[in-house]
């Protein structure tokens, strides 16, 4: 008996916090479409998301394309396929690793920070004071961050899927020996644009999910200190996992015909 | 008689199991300094959140210029903040604006003010509460206690609202500075007309700036009267109380 308890207690849980996403979803998006828009304060979210996140994305996607090429080299390498490298690095990355690594890095450094940012607002008030001075906090705080959070990701995931190519170039001419001009010829050839733009969406709605997840939690948090810090996780690890999801749904949607 | 500026019928209000008020009845006239006394975790605070709809009552109606706040449209409760200037009790500065722009932010956010005319504002009403304009470039950080309680103040009333709600406004401050402030409210009130509702411990300050005070215990308003009152007012818990003693009908959960 406990254990059917247990479970429906956790069930009930989960659609409670459907419920109430859902909800914190509508009234964001809503705001997000309606003036007044803050500029300044996209514009600060943008620098924040875009522009100190590079050093992170571009670490992320060298050694991602790095060892793309290494791998599907040796791999190739058993039928004696190895021409198919530059090909697979390329599509790999922006199909797939590009947006997916570059989505979940910054999750773990935007989320984390907005969530707590956010929190640490709404455990001293500042939140209720934003309201009393007739500022809806949706507006002030989480419409700005969501659309950064839309706009940037894009943006960082080119430069990851240009520079994640570029790791694997560097890998395949100067230590698996492929001649550069074959190499980058067989990268563009088989290249097309739904591979670069399908990823481009996806990385628009990963940027999606890490603001609004991480306004959510930051939002909703209760309790101190010690709730900001459990927003925090919260928004890193539903983020990540609601990534990984609808990574694979995006995924399906466009190349499953 | 005119419509009350704000009136609280019956209301409710409880955290889980726990019920923190129990059925509040007040009328606060337009243009009065009221004041709520009562003992620490009686739900003053609370009173004035579910005023300003920052937390909602299970039960009964709050009115504010006869308008119905319990349940309200965020559009239209919007539009009613902008008549109410909060103090907070723990400040609740923006730690992420310096303390200029948080004095102004009512001034630039809700009124649209140029930002260079709210920044003289901002600074006049720094000022005001005894602070020089070298502290509207500081952050709130760097201010010690009493300082950001005297910012959040001048916050409270740059916008000139009808209504201001100070919650333990001269709490952490020195005598004379308590004072100062005890003055800019009763101002408040006198010069511009606002309504005032207040949370205070100190007997002084309440005597000071009420017209009418009210005494909160176990979720219920037990005293309400003009200020002149509250000497004669002939009940043993507020007696003990505006006299401070350990002894007396309220007994503090203490294990002797
Ligand atoms: N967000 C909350 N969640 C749960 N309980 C709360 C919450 N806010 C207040 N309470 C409870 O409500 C009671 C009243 O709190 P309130 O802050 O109004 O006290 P107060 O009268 O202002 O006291 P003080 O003079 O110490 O400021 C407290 O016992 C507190 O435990
Ligand atoms: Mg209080």
């Amino acid at each position: 008996m406990n254990v059917l308890a247990a479970i429906g207690r956790v069930f009930l849980g989960f659609l409670q916090y459907t419920g109430r996403l859902t909800v914190f979803t509508g009234v964001a998006v809503s705001h997000c479409l309606r003036p007044p828009i803050y500029l300044r304060l996209i514009a600060r979210q943008m620098l924040e998301i875009g522009y100190f996140s590079l050093p992170v994305v571009g670490l992320t996607a060298i050694f991602t394309g790095m060892v793309l090429a290494l791998q599907s080299h040796t791999g190739f390498a058993r039928f004696s396929a190895e021409g198919a490298v530059a090909t697979v690095v390329v599509i790999s990355m922006t199909r797939e690793l590009g947006p997916v690594l570059a989505g979940l890095m910054v999750a773990g450094r935007i989320g984390a920070a907005m969530a707590a940012e956010i929190g640490t607002m709404r455990v001293t008030e500042q939140v209720d004071a934003l309201e009393t001075l007739s500022t809806n906090p949706y507006k002030y705080l989480v419409a700005p961050r969501i659309i950064a959070g839309l706009l940037m990701l894009p943006c960082l995931v080119l430069v990851a899927d240009i520079i994640g190519v570029f790791g694997g170039f560097l890998v395949g001419t100067y230590q698996l020996g492929y001649n550069p001009a074959t190499y980058i010829h067989s990268s563009w050839e088989y290249l097309k644009p739904i591979d670069v733009i399908s990823g481009l969406i996806k990385a628009s709605v990963f940027g999606f999910i890490i603001s609004l997840l991480g306004c959510y939690n930051g939002y909703n948090s209760r309790g101190g200190a010690q709730g900001v810090g459990q927003a925090t996780t919260n928004a890193v690890v539903s983020a990540s996992i609601l990534i990984l999801t609808s990574n694979y749904i995006l995924t399906a949607l466009f190349f499953n015909k | 008689m005119t419509t009350p500026k704000i009136q609280l019928i019956d209301v409710h209000k409880s955290f889980g199991p726990k019920t923190v008020l129990d059925g509040i009845t007040a009328d606060i006239a337009p243009a009065e300094s009221f004041v709520i006394i009562g003992g620490s975790g009686t739900g003053k605070s609370v009173t004035l959140k579910c005023i300003l709809g920052l937390m909602r009552p299970e039960r009964g109606s709050i009115k504010v210029d006869g308008e119905e706040v319990v349940g309200m449209r965020a559009r239209d409760r919007e539009r009613m903040l902008e008549k109410f200037g909060m103090l907070f009790q723990g400040s609740a500065l923006f730690d992420s604006l310096q303390v200029w722009e948080n004095v102004a932010f009512g001034l630039i956010q809700g009124r649209r003010m140029d930002r260079r005319m709210a920044r003289d504002k901002a600074m006049e009403k720094l000022s005001q509460v005894g602070l020089g304009p070298d502290v509207g470039d500081l952050w709130p950080a760097e201010l010690s206690g009493g300082m950001q309680k005297r910012v959040a103040l001048a916050r409270a009333i740059a916008t000139e609202p009808e209504i201001i709600f100070f919650d333990e406004p001269t709490t952490g401050l020195d005598p004379i500075m308590a004072d100062v402030i005890n003055n800019l409210i009763v101002k408040c009130v006198k010069e511009l007309g606002a309504t005032a509702v207040s949370i205070t411990h100190d007997m002084h300050s309440a005597r000071k700036i009420s017209d009418r005070m009210a005494m909160l215990y176990r979720g219920k308003l037990i005293w309400v009267g003009p200020t002149a009152e509250v000497d004669r007012a002939d009940n043993a818990y507020v007696d003990q109380f505006i006299h401070g003693r350990a002894e007396g009908p309220i007994q503090m959960e203490i294990r002797r």
